[in-house]
């Protein structure tokens, strides 16, 4: 690990000064960049600890419905708060999918947002990485692409955002509260992270020392609460990324779809929405036809970015499957294997 | 540069001067304050061998900068024990059968004394592995673990049981 000098802000405007000065990144639990530096992916030379940052801590109801996410919130304490987890369950199964009970309970909702990817060529500082190093060249192209991004990808990169957490919340109309020098500003989580094209290097649309402070989620996110759902398929079936993941949360009044959401994780450099799957959804009856629809609506741009054709014909069956378990309705208790396809889920057919 | 922290571990407080703000709170106990207890396994987050308890949560100690931690209260598995009468948990990995070279088994012990104090698994077998995810076992004793955490558990809720009634 490289040296680095170490401040502690007692505020935000002095946190965000201190770490507007180029090669200064934030710590909040440190659970990825400290396993970044370790391995000399990320080597900043100063570390601006927010972790005594007031009020970034709270769970807040909003007047209308909504609900305020500070940034500093524990993944455990999100998806553990029985009011928020009532409102929001995909977001808590797809919080409790990922990682370990000792990461969550140490990751931040900032931090979850900021992961960086887990591209293994992204990882080994020996590989040739444009993220990494701009204009370096990228190594994961041609080699080991299995678990490699089927949409939004560009020449320059083929990586995916790791995160479970964005991938209901994009669904759900996340907003991000940003704080930086000029002030604060608010931006759509489905805007915030960045798609490669030939600028990987940036994740998202931060400035420097530009602060996650919140994230919320409006009061109409809590409609789809009776039928929500986040399903993940790993390589093992707990601590561990997803291959491909959805989240799909139905309104259903008189036995149609009155409004659908789906987003897909594992898929793309950003948790990736599919508004062509949603407007499918509309008006159609929940059932294993419409499901398949949207599904092929969802992977209609998908191409392989190397020996992972695989993945889109997985994501369909992933999307219809999760609109399948969605519209059985929200289990009343939170699944022993939060989102595993291996869950037994009563009435429902394992396959779709 | 040169940063004092203080630390509460296992009881004791600790003034601790870091003469360099790279060192994680794991190299801190094994290095600094001859905790041994705690292990280094990957280093990277993904095995829970070094899994003590901040502030009363469990979490991986080599994801921890020392200096964050200032001023937080730690325990480690050498504080579980109550003199020469093991920890509840302690006495269940035994019971069990619930390792056999060892070296997970301070991070799996710490890991379940904070799985039980969450209160998310209940009796179930299923949630108690989803719950201990986080340590990983190369011998793999994983049966004995899940049959250790589960007794603890009920031992557990039987003397507070007994102490409230």
């Amino acid at each position: 690990m490289n040296s680095f000098d170490y401040l502690r802000p007692s505020t935000i405007s002095e946190a965000v000064a201190a770490a507007s000065t180029p090669g200064s990144a934030y710590l909040a639990a440190g659970t990825n960049l400290l396993d970044l530096m370790k391995g000399g992916v990320a080597r900043p030379s100063r570390l601006v600890d927010i972790n005594r940052l007031p009020g970034l801590d709270r769970i807040e109801p909003l007047s209308g419905g909504g609900v305020r996410i500070g940034a500093l919130v524990r993944n455990a304490d999100l998806a553990h708060d029985a009011d928020f987890a009532r409102r929001f369950p995909a977001v808590a199964e797809a919080l409790l999918s990922g990682a370990s009970a000792q990461l969550r309970n140490a990751a931040t909702v900032g931090g979850n947002l900021l992961q960086r990817t887990r591209c293994p060529y992204f990882y080994d500082v020996a590989s040739a990485c444009n993220k990494r190093t701009p204009g370096a060249g990228c190594e994961a192209r041609g080699g080991d692409t299995r678990l490699h991004a089927v949409l939004g990808w560009s020449e320059s990169c083929i990586a995916t955002n790791p995160s479970d957490f964005c991938v209901p919340l994009v669904a759900l109309d996340a907003v991000v509260e940003i704080a930086g020098k000029d002030g604060r500003r608010e931006i759509p989580l489905e805007s915030f992270h960045r798609l490669p094209g030939d600028a990987p290097e940036r994740d998202s649309v931060l400035e420097p020392g530009e602060l996650i402070v919140a994230v919320r989620l409006p009061a109409e996110a809590a409609a789809f609460s009776a039928h929500a759902r986040y399903l993940k398929v790993r390589e093992r079936t707990s601590y561990a990324f997803a291959v491909v993941s959805a989240a799909a949360a139905l309104r259903i009044e008189g036995g149609a779809i009155v409004e659908a959401r789906i987003a897909l994780g594992g898929v793309a450099l950003k948790p990736w929405r599919s508004h062509a799957a949603e407007h499918l959804l509309a008006g159609a009856r929940p059932d294993v036809a419409a499901f398949r629809r949207a599904a092929q609506a969802a992977l209609q741009d998908a191409k392989p970015s190397g020996d992972n054709a695989f993945k889109i014909q997985l994501a369909r069956g992933i999307v219809s499957r999760a609109l399948t378990l969605a519209a059985a309705g929200t289990p009343a208790r939170m699944p022993a294997l939060p989102a595993s396809p291996f869950a037994v889920t009563p009435g429902v057919l394992p396959h779709v | 540069m040169s940063i004092s922290i203080s630390l509460t571990v296992n009881g004791a407080m600790r003034k601790i001067e870091l003469d360099d703000p790279r060192v994680t709170l794991l190299d801190l106990l094994r290095e600094r304050l001859d905790l041994t207890g705690t292990k280094k396994g990957c280093d990277r987050g993904q095995c829970g061998a070094c899994t003590v308890h901040v502030d009363g949560r469990r979490i991986n100690s080599c994801l921890a900068l020392a200096v964050s931690c200032d001023g937080a209260q730690v325990l480690t598995i050498e504080g579980l024990a109550r003199g020469d009468a093991l920890h509840p948990v302690q006495a269940a990995f035994i019971a069990h059968d619930g390792f056999q070279c060892g070296f997970c088994t301070p991070g799996q012990i710490m890991s379940a004394v904070g799985l039980i104090q969450e209160g998310q698994a209940g009796d179930d077998p299923e949630r108690v592995r989803e719950g201990m995810s986080g340590n990983l076992c190369r011998c793999g004793a994983y049966a004995g673990i899940t049959d250790a955490v589960l007794d603890a558990q009920r031992q557990l809720a039987d003397l507070e049981r007994r102490q409230v009634a």
